[in-house]
Parts: C-alpha cells; structure tokens; sequence
C-alpha cells in the first residue's frame, strides 16, 4: 500500500518576480512523498527548506510547476494538511484546551465530541492538568506539545512540521523526538519534518534529504533503515551521522 | 505551618470542584494571607498620598493669596460638591450640567463606534480596501474636531435631537434641544480617528504565523476573521475605544465653552469665568477630570481582564 500522498512536478519557486529583488529559490524540483513515510528535509539555512513545506502546506503556491496531493492539484490550505511551525503559533488568547479544539470548532463538530477529542489528546500529550492555562502559562516544550496535539486533533491525513524543536533545550527535544514517534506508530501519519539537525533527523526519518542552496536542488536522498528505537550509539547510526555532516560540509562550502 | 491531612483532602475536593490547578489554588491561598491584605490595603492608600499633599499644598498657598478671584480656598470648591444638587450661577446644578455632556459625549461616541468599528476592522483585513480609502480617511486625521466647528455649525445649524425628531414644544423638547448636532458631530469626529486607527492596526497587526496556523487547521474567511483577527485585534480595539473616549471628552468640553452653547461642565467653566467664579472653574476642572479618569479606569480593567494574555505573550 504504497500510495503517493504528494506529488511535485519541476515545482519553481520565485519571489518578487519581476522586480529588482527577484530571487529564485526553488527550480525544477521533483519529489514524491509515500503514504506513512517519515520525511526529514534537510539542509543549510535559507536553502528553502521552509518555501517547500509551506508549498506542501498549501500556503504558498509555486510559481512554477505543479504540486499535487492526493492525485489532485493543490491550491490551498486544508484541514487534511496539518502543519506545526517553529513556535508561538497558539492562539494566546485562547487555552490550552480551546486551541486544542480550535480546528474542531472550524469543521463544526458537536460540542461533546469536540470535548472527548481534546480529552484524548490532552492525555496524548500528558497536560491534562493544564487545560485551563493560557499558553504564556506554558514552557516552550509544553506550547510545541500543544501545537502537536492541536494539529492531529484535526486527525489530518499529513503533518508538516517546520522544525518544530528548534527553540528546545536538548533534552526536552530528545523527550518530544519520541513522543513523536510513538505518536506516528499509533496514528499513522505522513509526516514531512525540517530540522537543522542531522542527528535529529537520522533517529526519526524513514527518508532523510538534503537541499542545498543551489536553487533549492536535493543533494541526497536517501532510505534509514536503522530499525527503531534507533539507538545513537548503534555504529550504523553514527555512520549515517557522519556521511550526512560531510555532505552538508561538502554543500556549505560550494557557497 | 501544619496542615492536617484532612484539610489537604478538603482541598483536593474543592480544587477539583472549581476545575483548579494546583497552582491557582496554592496561589489563591497565598493571595489571602494577612501579610497580602495588608500590603494590598497599602497599595490601594498609597495613590490617594500625592493627591492629598496637593490638596494640602494648594490650601495653603490659596490661604497666603487670599483672594478667591486667583486661587479659590479647598472648603470653597469643596463647598460645590457638599450642596451638590444646588443651582449654581443660574444654569442649574452641576450633575445636571454633567449629564447633559455626558449624553452629548454618549451620543457622538456611539455613533464614533458604529462607524469607526466596522471601517477599521474592513479596511485592517483587507488591503484592497485599506489602500483605496486610507489616503482619504488619513487626511483628515490631522484637524482637530474643533476646527470644525465654524463649518460644521454652518451645515448643522441650530438642528438638534428635539428638531430631527420633531418634538412638540414642551419640557422634554427643552432638554432634547441640549442636544444639539453640531456638537454631537464634532464628538463623534474626535472619538472617530482613535477607534478607526486603532482597530485598523489591530488587525492588520495580528501576527501572521496565527492565522497560517488556521488556515492549515481548516479556517473558513469567516472563522480567520472572527476567531483570528478579532480576538487578536481585540487589545488594539479596546485601546481604541479609551483612546476615543478620552477624545470625545476633551473635545466636548472645548466645544461647550465656545460662544453658542447653554449647558454642560464646559459651558459652566466658560460661564462661572465670565462672572470671576474661580471657585465653580475649580469644581468644573475637577468633574472633567475625575470622569476623564473613571472613562480611562473602565476601560484599563477591561484591558487587565479579558488582555492579560497581551502583556505577557513572549
Ligand atoms: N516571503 C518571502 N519573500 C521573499 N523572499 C523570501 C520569502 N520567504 C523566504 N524568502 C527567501 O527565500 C529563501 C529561502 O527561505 P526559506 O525560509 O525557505 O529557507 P530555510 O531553508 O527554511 O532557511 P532556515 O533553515 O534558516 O529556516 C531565503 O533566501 C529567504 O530570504
Ligand atoms: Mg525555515
């Protein structure tokens, strides 16, 4: 059961055609994404790492070629494309239990069904207790949880996620890496996540690529079979580390 | 401190009841300790110091001035508001010259909102519409309502709610003429600009990243607009409405002390001038002022309670 969840086709992106500023930062891209597939993109900062997943989110539209998600063209955000960014993206005025069921409220669903929902994945998420703060209330580790749970409350088919664990410190990261994952186990998602880091990349992805910044060409695309949980001590796990650092050297240093 | 396991499990079931966290609950405690009475009894005394010191102050320098027609003594002013329902120089007693500026500022301010509210969340939402008419709207801004005044007086008239109504001569037409167009309009425009602008870059101004976050969940225009912008726009909007209030209230009393008018706190400083009252220009000062703040207070604790969020986002 392999099915193609996004297809892009020679996708361009260019920003402020036509004027003086005029950058391209994506040209001639072409990528598949498998259903169930655990995505990590890779690749040195302002490569357009962030441009490609917001044209998978459907928040920015290439200018150039087309994308297509689930066998149809993609014009715009939906529900069924669920996205975490980087931080402070809840809704401040709102509790943690209302942004939870912020896209709920959106799909209209029923009161009672909303509240068994948030219930879950309050639980899911372990802030059961914390359901009436405000995010301010909340540490940077707890709000990205919040954002998570509010995403796959909408039960999308695709979470994309732009490196959701940058702002953390390194064992908060390391705690929500496997939550993560075992979230992924239990709900089966399709998950395209951007990280700066090879390591974070190498314990969670099927699939690791690697952009440069050469108009946003993908460098390496390559299959983890390390079994999981990966364990970063495993030699193999290591090596893959090491080969993925030396191609990100050998990319920085083209610039 | 010893607390009995029995009080702790009394606890547990009250903080259950109210949905509590255990942090709200230990900080709802603490916040009932005697040393936090005290201290906020002292924080709740200690704005009231300078304005007695002031009061001392001026008693004093107008006892050494002795002479009311320059500096009015506190028991003179004071005098005011001890007979307050008295009549004074002849245009009735001052609550009653408060209420017709307050009506005169309620009226235009009303107005001021039903216009200003709507155009600064339409034009804050939509740039097209902002960038055909934010030039326009912006051109005026600068005039103060005052200067309006000749013009406005010109095209208003001595119409007022008793003539737009058409009421038959007779007491409720006496009041209803205090009302007078010109006036209302000259408010409405001054509390107009704050709440305009205020909304327009409330909206405008909600980060982007909340509402990408609600469009991947599946927002509606709709559900961007009244579950996004508004409540994002929401402490902007409020700070526009105590902005425009503040406005409106100036600008009343300026408009009543120019010649034309009849009633109001400002036509009662303008007149108790006129016949050397320092003492009535002293009480007038006073009411515009503590009514100015009691506007500006009720609109603060909205903003403390419903934006505590705004302060605090990181
Ligand atoms: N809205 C925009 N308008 C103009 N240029 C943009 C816009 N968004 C991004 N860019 C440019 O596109 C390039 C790629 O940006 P992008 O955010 O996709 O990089 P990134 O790989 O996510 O970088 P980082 O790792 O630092 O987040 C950058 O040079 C950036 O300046
Ligand atoms: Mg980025």
């Amino acid at each position: 059961m392999n099915n193609i969840v996004f297809k892009l086709n020679n996708i361009g992106k260019v920003y402020n055609e036509n004027e003086k500023n005029e950058l391209t930062v994506i040209k001639n891209l072409n990528l598949e994404i498998k259903e169930n597939e655990f995505l990590c993109i890779v690749g040195p900062s302002g490569c357009g790492k962030s441009t490609l997943l917001r044209i998978l989110a459907g928040l920015e539209l290439p200018t150039e070629g087309e994308i297509y998600y689930r066998g149809k063209v993609l014009r715009k955000p939906t529900k069924d494309i669920g996205m975490v960014f980087q931080n402070y993206s809840l809704m401040p005025w709102l509790t943690v239990e209302e942004n939870i069921a912020l896209g709920l409220k959106f799909q209209n669903m029923p009161k009672e069904r909303q509240k068994e929902r948030v219930n879950e994945y309050l639980e899911m998420i372990g802030l059961t207790k914390f359901r009436y703060s405000k995010p301010y209330e909340l540490s940077g580790g707890m709000q990205q949880r919040v954002a998570i749970a509010r995403s796959l409350a909408n039960n999308p088919d695709v979470l994309l996620m732009d490196e959701p664990f940058g702002a953390l410190d390194a064992y908060t990261r390391i705690q929500l890496q496997k939550e993560l994952l075992r979230i992924w186990e239990k709900y089966k998602k399709t998950i395209v996540f951007i990280t700066h880091s090879v390591d974070e990349a190498v314990y969670l992805a099927d699939r690791i690529i690697l952009m440069s910044r050469n108009q946003g060409a993908i460098e390496v695309d390559i299959q983890v079979d390390i079994p999981r949980i990966r364990d970063r001590a495993n030699p193999r796990y290591a090596e893959l580390n090491q080969h993925l650092l030396d191609a990100l050297e050998e990319l920085n240093k083209g610039q | 401190m010893g607390i009995s396991s029995n009080t702790l499990i009394n606890m547990e079931k009250i903080r259950k009841e109210q949905g509590l966290t255990w942090l709200r609950m230990i900080n709802m405690i603490k916040n009932n300790t005697m040393e936090n009475k005290i201290r906020r009894s002292i924080s709740f005394v200690a704005p009231t110091i300078i304005p007695l010191l002031f009061i001392i102050l001026w008693e004093l320098f107008a006892r050494k001035v002795g002479n009311n027609a320059i500096l009015p003594q506190v028991t003179t002013v004071a005098k005011h508001f001890i007979n307050i329902n008295a009549d004074v120089i002849g245009i009735g007693s001052i609550p009653k010259n408060i209420l017709y500026s307050l009506v005169r500022v309620f009226i235009g301010y009303i107005l001021a909102i039903i216009a200003g509210l709507p155009l600064g969340l339409l034009m804050g939402y939509s740039r097209r519409v902002k960038g055909a008419l934010n030039l326009f709207i912006s051109l005026f801004q600068p005039v103060p309502a005052i200067a309006w005044r000749p013009l406005v007086l010109g095209w208003f008239g001595v119409m007022s709610v008793a003539t737009i109504f058409d009421l038959d001569y007779g007491p409720t037409y006496a009041i209803m003429d205090n009302f007078k167009l010109s006036m209302i309009f000259l408010i409405f425009l001054s509390a107009f600009f704050p709440i305009w602008g205020n909304t327009m870059f409330g909206v405008s101004n909600v980060q982007q990243v909340l509402v990408e976050s609600a469009l991947v969940l599946g927002a509606s225009k709709k559900d961007i607009f009244f579950h996004v912008l508004l409540p994002g726009a929401g402490p902007n909007i409020v700070n526009g409405l105590k902005s425009g209030l503040t406005a409106a209230w100036s600008c009343l009393v300026a408009a009543e002390m120019l010649p034309g008018s009849m009633s109001g706190l400002g036509y009662l400083i303008s007149h108790a001038y006129e016949l050397a009252r320092m003492d009535l220009i002293v009480a007038g000062i006073i009411c515009i002022g503590v009514i100015g703040a009691l506007f500006d207070g009720i609109y603060s604790r909205i903003s403390d309670k419903y934006f505590s969020w705004q302060r605090l986002v990181r």
